[in-house]
C-alpha cells in the first residue's frame, strides 16, 4: 500500500515540473514589455527603466527567469555582490564559474508563489482571503451533485426501460448541453428578478455591521450550488447508471438473489458495495474541479472566489497572480487525481496488488 | 433447402438463384449494418435533421441579410430593445390588433425585426443567424483540427511504444492537469484572439483528451491478427497505421467528433460571454449574452414587462438545441456503430 502511494507521488513530481513550465513559458510570452505598461511617466528614463528591468530580473533570458522564478535562486554572470545584495536576499560570488548566486529566500519549490503586481501582496495571500468562498460553494455542489446524482443514477439502473428511467436520462443528455452562464442568468431572472425569492448574488447581503447570519447566507448558495451542480448532477447520473447496470448482472448477484437473500442484503452489501466503487475514480477529478472551475458561475454570482480572482488577474495582466493561481490549481487538480488513485486503491485490493 | 456439393457445384446454381431472389442477398458490410440502424434510430434522425437545418441557415445568413436589408452591425439606437415583431405581426394579420404593428414599423423605417433588437438597435435575428455562423463555423474547424492533431498523435504513441509513447503521455498528463479553463483564459486574456486565431487556440488546446482515447484504442487494435499478418507481409508501420489502425478506429472517431462539436460550441460561447472569446460586436451566441447580466433588470416604465427577455432567451436556447443535437448524434452513431449492442441502452 505505502509503495503504491510512493509510486503515485513520485510520479507526479515530474508532472508539476512540466505544469511549472508549461505555465511560466505561456504566462510570460505575452507581447508587451511589462515595466513599460507600469512607467508611464515620462520623467522616468529609460536608463530607470533599464535599472528596474535588472532589478526584476527581466534583462535575462526566459529558461533562466524561470530557474529564478523556481528555485528561488538568481544566477548572473560577473561579480554583483554589491548590487542586488540586501536584507532579504544573501549573494555568493563564486569566482571560478564568475558567476553569482544570490537566494532571494522565495521560489516556488520553497512555497513562494510570488507578488501579485496589482495589489503589492503576496500571491498566496491573496488565494487565502478567497479560499473559503470557493471551498463553501465547491463543497455545497460537490455534496449536490453526490446526493442527488447517485440515487438518481442507481434508481434508473434498476426500473431500467421505465419512464423515470428514459425522463431521467433524457435530462442528463438536456443538462450536459445547457451552457451554465446561460441556465445561470435565466434562473437568475426567474428567481431573482421576477419572483424576488432568491438573492440575485453576491455571498451575503452587503450591510454595515457584515455579521453572520446563516439563512442569509444558505440563500445566496442555492442558486450558485445548483449552476454549479447540474452539471455533475447529469454525470454523475449516468456513470451510476452504467456502472449499476454492470454490477446487476453479475454472477454474484445472480448467486446472491439465488441463495434467497433478502432484497435489502443483496443490495446494500452487494450490490451498492460494488457499484460506488468505480465512482472514486472520478471524486478526486470532480474535487479539484469543482474548486478550480468555478470561474464562469463565480462570474455571473458575483462570488468572491478564487476563479473570479484568477480571472480579473488574467484580464489586468497581473502574471505573477496568474501564474501562482495556475500553479495552485494544477497541485490542486495533481493531488486530486492521486487521492482518486489511492482512494481507488484502499477500497478496491485488486487495483493496488497489480 | 438443403444444398449438398453437387449443386453448389452445378449450373443448376445459377438456375436456382434466379428463380429464389429472396437467396441473393448482397453480404452485410459493418458501415451498412451501422446504417440501417441508424435509418430506425427517430431520435438520431430528427436532431441530424436539426443540426443541416441549423447548417444551412448558418451558411445562407447573408442571403436574409440581403433580403431583410440590414446588417448584423447596422445599429440604430433610437430603436433599442424593440420586442419581437413577429408576434404583433400575426396580431395584425388576424385583425385582432391592428395598431401594435405598424407603429413597431414606422419606429424602425419600415425594417420588420422579427426577433426583435438589442441594446443598440441591431436586429437580433440577423445576429443569431450571423452569430450561428461564426459559433458553429469556430466549432466544426476547432474539431478537425483537434481531431487530425488527436489522431495522429495517439496512433503515433499508442504504435510506437518505448519512449516515444513515454514521452508523448507524460507530456499530456502534464498539460491536462492544468485546469483547462484557466488555460484558456490564459491564452486569450494575453493574446486577444479573432475568430480564426480562436479557432486555432481550441483547435490546439484541444486534442489531448482525443490523443488518450485514441493511443487507448490503438494498444487494443495493434494486437489483432490482420495486423500481425499485415506485418509479416512486410508493410512498414506508416502503411499499417494508415490502412489497417486508423479505420479500425473510426467509430470511436466519428463519435467523439460529434461530441467535441459540442463541448467547442459551449467552450467558445462561455469565452466569449466572459469578454475573452470573439470581441463584441461580432455576434457570436456567447458574445450576444455578453452584457446581459446588465439587462436582466431592465423593466418598460409604461407596461412594466421585462425589456430584455427576448435578448435572452433566443441565444441560449439556440446553443442549448443545437449541443443537444450534437450530443444526441453522438450518443445514436455509438449506438450504431457498436457491433456488440449490449442491451444496456
Amino acid at each position: 500500500m505505502f509503495r503504491y502511494v510512493l509510486r503515485r507521488l513520485l510520479q507526479a513530481i515530474p508532472t508539476l515540473i512540466g505544469v511549472s513550465i508549461i505555465s511560466f513559458f505561456l504566462v510570460n510570452s505575452a507581447p508587451g514589455d511589462p515595466i513599460l505598461i507600469r512607467t508611464f511617466d515620462p520623467s522616468i528614463t529609460e536608463e530607470t527603466r533599464e535599472i528596474m528591468r535588472r532589478q526584476l530580473g527581466l534583462d535575462q533570458s526566459l529558461p533562466v527567469q524561470y530557474i529564478s522564478w523556481f528555485t528561488g535562486f538568481t544566477v548572473r554572470a560577473g561579480d554583483t555582490v554589491e548590487e542586488f545584495q540586501s536584507e532579504t536576499v544573501s549573494c555568493d560570488f563564486v569566482a571560478l564559474l564568475n558567476t553569482t548566486f544570490c537566494d532571494t529566500g522565495g521560489g516556488i519549490v520553497r512555497g513562494n508563489l510570488g507578488t501579485s503586481i496589482s495589489t503589492n501582496q503576496p500571491v498566496w495571500a491573496r488565494l487565502v482571503e478567497r479560499m473559503p468562498a470557493t471551498f463553501e460553494l465547491g463543497v455545497a455542489a460537490l455534496l449536490v451533485s453526490l446526493f442527488l446524482g447517485v440515487p438518481l443514477g442507481v434508481l434508473s439502473a434498476v426500473y431500467q426501460g421505465s419512464v423515470f428511467d428514459n425522463v431521467t436520462r433524457f435530462m442528463a443528455v438536456v443538462f450536459n448541453a445547457l451552457p451554465a452562464f446561460w441556465f445561470g442568468l435565466m434562473l437568475i431572472f426567474l428567481f431573482g428578478v421576477v419572483l424576488g425569492w432568491l438573492p440575485t448574488g453576491g455571498r451575503q447581503t452587503v450591510s454595515l455591521t457584515n455579521e453572520f447570519d446563516l439563512m442569509d447566507r444558505v440563500r445566496h448558495l442555492i442558486l450558485p450550488t445548483l449552476i454549479l451542480a447540474f452539471g455533475g448532477i447529469a454525470g454523475i447520473s449516468r456513470f451510476m447508471r452504467t456502472e449499476t447496470l454492470e454490477v446487476i448482472r453479475t454472477d454474484y448477484i445472480r448467486t446472491a438473489k439465488a441463495k434467497g437473500l433478502a432484497a435489502r442484503a443483496v443490495w446494500f452489501v452487494h450490490a451498492l458495495r460494488n457499484a460506488l466503487i468505480p465512482l472514486m475514480t472520478i471524486l478526486g477529478p470532480s474535487i479539484a474541479g469543482v474548486l478550480t472551475g468555478a470561474v464562469i458561475t463565480e462570474t455571473i454570482f458575483s462570488w468572491p472566489g478564487m476563479g473570479r480572482l484568477t480571472f480579473s488577474a488574467a484580464v489586468q495582466r497581473d502574471y505573477p497572480m496568474v501564474l501562482g493561481a495556475v500553479m495552485f490549481f494544477s497541485v490542486l487538480t495533481i493531488f486530486g487525481n492521486l487521492l482518486s488513485d489511492i482512494l481507488y486503491g484502499v477500497v478496491d485490493p485488486r487495483v493496488r496488488l497489480s | 433447402m438443403a444444398v449438398n456439393q453437387a449443386q453448389l457445384d452445378s449450373a443448376e446454381l445459377a438456375a436456382t438463384l434466379a428463380a429464389n431472389p429472396q437467396l441473393q442477398r448482397t453480404p452485410q458490410t459493418f458501415w451498412g449494418m451501422a446504417i440501417q440502424s441508424l435509418r430506425r434510430d427517430k431520435l438520431t434522425l430528427i436532431s441530424l435533421g436539426f443540426l443541416a437545418l441549423m447548417a444551412v441557415l448558418a451558411l445562407t445568413a447573408p442571403l436574409l441579410e440581403g433580403a431583410i436589408g440590414i446588417g448584423p452591425n447596422d445599429t440604430n439606437p433610437q430603436n433599442a430593445f424593440a420586442p419581437p415583431y413577429l408576434g404583433p405581426y400575426l396580431q395584425w394579420i388576424t385583425g385582432s390588433d391592428p395598431i401594435t404593428a405598424p407603429t413597431m414599423l414606422g419606429k424602425s423605417d419600415g425594417i420588420p425585426h422579427w426577433m426583435g433588437t438589442d441594446q443598440l438597435g441591431r436586429d437580433q435575428l440577423v445576429r443569431l443567424l450571423y452569430g450561428g455562423r461564426v459559433s458553429l463555423g469556430i466549432a466544426f474547424i476547432a474539431a478537425a483540427i483537434t481531431l487530425l492533431v488527436g489522431v495522429s498523435v495517439g496512433t503515433i504513441a499508442g504504435f510506437s511504444g518505448g519512449l516515444v509513447d513515454d514521452v508523448i503521455i507524460w507530456f499530456i498528463n502534464t498539460v491536462v492537469s492544468i485546469p483547462g479553463i484557466y488555460l484558456l483564459i490564459i491564452v486569450t486574456a494575453i493574446f486577444k484572439p479573432n475568430p480564426l486565431t480562436l479557432t486555432l487556440y481550441l483547435g490546439f488546446l484541444g486534442w489531448f483528451g482525443t490523443a488518450r482515447l485514441i493511443r487507448g484504442n490503438v494498444f487494443k487494435v495493434r494486437e489483432l491478427d490482420f495486423v500481425l499478418a499485415a506485418r509479416s507481409i512486410g508493410a512498414d508501420k506508416i502503411r499499417i497505421m494508415a490502412q489497417h489502425v486508423i479505420p479500425n478506429s473510426l467509430p470511436i472517431i466519428i463519435v467523439n467528433a460529434a461530441i467535441d462539436i459540442g463541448v467547442l460550441i459551449l467552450v467558445e460561447s462561455a469565452l466569449s460571454f466572459l469578454g475573452l472569446g470573439v470581441q463584441p460586436p461580432t455576434a457570436t451566441w456567447g458574445s450576444m449574452l455578453n452584457r446581459a447580466n446588465n439587462f436582466l433588470f431592465l423593466r418598460d416604465p409604461t407596461t412594466g414587462s421585462y425589456v430584455a427577455l427576448h435578448l435572452l432567451v433566443a441565444p441560449g436556447l439556440l446553443i442549448t438545441l443545437t449541443v443537444l443535437a450534437l450530443y444526441l448524434i453522438g450518443d445514436g452513431l455509438r449506438d450504431a456503430l457498436d457491433p456488440m449492442m449490449k442491451n444496456a441502452r
